[in-house]
């Protein structure tokens, strides 16, 4: 039964891939790039991922749908026509295709208990990281303290992304002016929608918390959380508008909270050193070493929530405010 | 406080850059981000002496040993080359503290030094780690960074180049994370060194065969080896000139030190070489890309894309030398490495210096500058004449070993061609100080004078070491062989 779903799935998959590369109307490509995700996240779900799937469904289904739907809205719906047949491309992809195939020949079979990867590195995870961490999702404690580092690498890597859009968006610092300049968001009329997202919005914030403190438990952590929470805030502004949001999320705000989610990362890196470790040591941050593992993953888990939610909610903000100048502030 | 020496090369950088933001205030950045990188420049000076005196270090992040968790492994290989990125991010800073306010507006001071510190802490970060998938991560910060610094230019085409270069390097570094998959699928683990010892049991296997295609594409994409380096001349010509001196000296760089590292110490060289044919595609791509690019490079008018295909001409040379697969050979690629850092950022700088009371770095704009502009114009002519390999120049050093290394192989054909290769060098160097010291100055007037001290002095502590480590060529060459006979003995 497995099988077959998986192979459904995969059909999806191949179809969804097929329809993105045939479409000129961008809006359809984006969407269908969030179905592409969440089906993505079923498979992981099938392989019992959940972790994985989790993260897919937050980060590729949600929020990088969003944030590429705010930026049809700057560079338009459909695509342009060019004359240009990508031959040498079609021939790149080919060939990748072929080697590709070609690598599966002689793969460990599917599932299957002898692999490699669950003989070598992966039984002491499985069997000694609840005594060595004390967590009891694995996954957690391999991406938080095994290769705690790994992850503090890609939080940098988000907060590099957001330095790079926001030095891309070259909009320049908004004046008193243009502050206070009324700019309503486009669904501004739209009551049902307003109303229930005023019902829903806490319920979302308050499962996001719940995603980023339930991680060392369960499916979850800083990056869903992150995403998360930034989905809710998303929402809120593209109901109430941009002035109403920045009130409480101000851009240069973000930006410090972004990098304060970095620094908190590397400052437990830094305290554990301080105190006789070496760099993510938690075990010297308590007198029980379990203990330290749980407050270090808690504290660089946080980071890494802060670092996400303020980075999306940035870039969110650098897109809208763009669309939006155009649309009202010129005008005068 | 040594022990944590390691880990504090790549954290110094890294805290730095997030601070930076806190910081913002343009001016007070800019020195921020100098003092972190001096910061940083000692530390590397530490590791160097460290491992010369006690050999590899090895430091267990998290305090988990390998493989179960992420180490950083330093010995001479990288020791060397974080010498080399940590002393340029140096220098180039130096001069950016005034070269910055000609090219960038006040309000972007604090995104370009943010950026600039994720570079350097990317790059760093890729040298030091022992951990395969440990140098995608970081050379995803490094690449997202590059492509920041490079959309900085004030040429609009300066965001086409970085979208280029975007799509380019992103397909190197998808390929570069297959790689590193498929060899964790079949041997269970990510740390190189652990991977070095696996692998040789799953050798036959057609999985290993293609991870390891992927991984050399992928890397080659980043080190813009002919003909994959399409990216390159525009990113170069269109970004900030502080950007493009960094990115020229250090992050092709780099690239071409996980390409050795790579080849030597996860594979193994003749592992490599068995299953495919290296040898002959890095030996027929090599020469093919120094003629080339050298060709393309005569024909330009700009004349920071003219030593953009120059840079890529360069590339030509260290991977011909790495194709020889002897230990003197590798000793010329690391000593090529090393010594076109140096002459590639005093050109660049140099340039910037131009870009700054010019506006332009169109070459018909260099025209008599040689009266105007005295201390830059011999600052360019130092550096072309090191580029060209005149002896006692850290150029000549390189080419040197190079031909030892062709002509101990018997491979002479190969030798008259790279002599040949050199000539073309003389041709667009020689393009350059036509106009700068035989034509007529456009415009006479007197704004137009040598760039303020804060740029001259980095631009000439770089002149200096062209020559200086072209005489004296302990260090340079001491550690370049070091490395080279660690590689070949396959101690770790």
């Amino acid at each position: 039964m497995e099988t077959l779903i998986d192979i459904v799935l995969l059909g999806f998959l191949v179809l969804t891939a097929l329809a993105v590369a045939k479409m000129h109307d961008l809006f359809a490509v984006v969407m269908l790039s969030g179905i592409y995700s969440l089906l993505s996240a079923s498979l992981f779900l099938d392989l019992d991922a959940v972790d994985v799937a989790f993260t897919e469904a937050s980060v590729g289904a949600g929020i990088s749908t969003l944030l590429m739907l705010a930026s049809l809205k700057l560079v338009g719906r459909f695509e342009k026509r060019t004359r240009y047949r990508p031959m040498l491309a079609l021939g790149v992809v080919l060939a990748t295709g072929t080697l590709l195939i070609y690598g599966t020949l002689d793969m460990p079979h599917f599932g299957s208990a002898e692999a490699p990867v669950h003989q070598h590195v992966a039984p002491r995870y499985l069997n000694d990281s609840m005594e060595e961490v004390g967590v009891p999702n694995v996954v957690t404690s391999v991406l938080a303290s095994y290769r705690g580092y790994d992850t503090l690498g890609e939080t940098l890597v988000v907060f590099t992304a957001a330095i790079g859009v926001i030095s891309l968006l070259r909009v320049s610092r908004r004046t008193k002016e243009e502050e206070k300049q009324k700019t309503p968001a486009d669904m501004q009329q739209q009551i049902i929608l307003r109303v229930v997202v005023k019902w829903l919005l806490p319920l979302i914030l308050i499962f996001a918390l719940y995603v980023q403190f339930h991680g060392d438990y369960g499916p979850g952590g800083g990056f869903q959380a992150g995403v998360i929470f930034a989905a809710g805030i998303i929402l809120y502004t593209m109901l109430f508008g941009l002035n109403n949001a920045s009130r409480v999320f101000q851009p240069e705000h973000l930006e410090r909270i972004a990098a304060l989610g970095v620094l908190l990362y590397a400052g437990v890196g830094i305290g554990c050193m301080v105190l006789g470790g070496n760099f993510l040591d938690y075990n010297g941050l308590s007198h029980d070493p379990v203990h330290g593992q749980h407050l270090g993953i808690l504290l660089v888990e946080l980071g890494v929530g802060l670092t996400v939610a303020s980075v999306m909610i940035t870039i969110f903000f650098k897109f809208t405010w763009r669309t939006v100048k155009h649309k009202y502030v010129k005008k005068r | 406080m040594i022990d944590h020496l390691p880990i504090l090369q790549v954290v110094v950088p890294l805290l730095g850059a997030p601070l930076c933001i806190l910081v913002r205030n343009p001016r007070a950045v800019g020195l921020f981000a100098l003092l972190v990188s001096t910061v940083t420049l000692l530390i590397s000076c530490t590791l160097l002496q460290q491992v010369l005196l006690n050999g590899t270090l090895v430091y267990a992040l998290g305090g988990w040993a390998a493989p179960w968790g992420i180490e950083y492994r330093i010995d001479y290989l990288n020791s060397y080359l974080l010498l080399l990125v940590s002393a340029m991010g140096a220098i180039v800073l130096v001069a950016s503290q005034s070269s910055i306010g000609g090219e960038l507006p006040r309000n972007r001071h604090m995104l370009f030094y943010t950026a600039y510190l994720l570079c350097l802490t990317g790059l760093l970060g890729i040298l030091c780690t022992g951990d395969a998938f440990n140098v995608f991560v970081f050379l995803e910060i490094s690449s997202l960074s590059s492509y920041t610094l490079i959309s900085l230019g004030n040429d609009r085409r300066a965001l086409t180049a970085s979208y280029q270069y975007l799509i380019m390097g992103t397909i190197g570094a998808t390929f570069i994370i297959i790689g590193v998959g498929l060899m964790y699928m079949m041997t269970g683990t990510l740390n190189m060194y652990d991977l070095a010892q696996r692998l040789p049991e799953v050798h036959n296997s057609k999985t290993v065969l293609s991870a390891i295609g992927f991984f050399i594409v992928g890397v080659c994409l980043k080190l813009a080896l002919f003909p994959l380096h399409l990216w390159l001349p525009n990113a170069y010509a269109f970004a900030p000139s502080i950007a493009t001196a960094f990115l020229a000296a250090t992050s092709t760089k780099v690239a071409i030190y996980v390409l050795i590292r790579f080849i030597f110490s996860v594979v193994g060289p003749v592992f490599a070489n068995t299953v495919l044919p290296l040898q002959e595609i890095f030996v027929v791509l090599g020469v093919s890309g120094i003629f080339a690019t050298s060709i393309s490079a005569i024909y330009q008018l700009n004349i920071k894309r003219l030593f953009a295909y120059s840079s890529v001409a360069q590339i030509g040379y260290m991977i011909l030398a790495l194709a020889i697969g002897t230990p003197l050979g590798l000793t010329a690629t690391l000593l090529h490495l090393f010594n076109h850092a140096l002459m590639k950022a005093a050109l660049f700088l140099a340039i910037g210096g131009v870009v700054y009371r010019v506006g332009s770095a169109q070459l018909s704009h260099f025209a008599g500058l040689g009266r105007q502009m005295p201390w830059t114009m011999a600052a360019i002519v130092a550096g072309g004449l090191s580029l060209i390999g005149v002896p006692l120049t850290v150029g000549f050093v390189s080419k040197w070993y190079l031909v030892l290394a062709l002509l101990e192989n018997g491979w002479w054909p190969l030798t008259i061609l790279v002599l040949i290769s050199s000539l073309l060098a003389v041709i667009y160097v020689w393009r350059i100080v036509e106009w700068v010291y035989f034509s007529s100055p456009r415009i006479m007037i007197d704004e137009v004078k040598d760039p303020p001290l804060g740029q001259l002095v980095p631009i000439y502590v770089l002149v200096i070491a062209n020559f200086y480590l072209g005489i004296d060529t302990s260090l340079t060459v001491g550690v370049s062989k070091k490395a080279a006979e660690m590689l070949f003995g396959g101690v770790f």
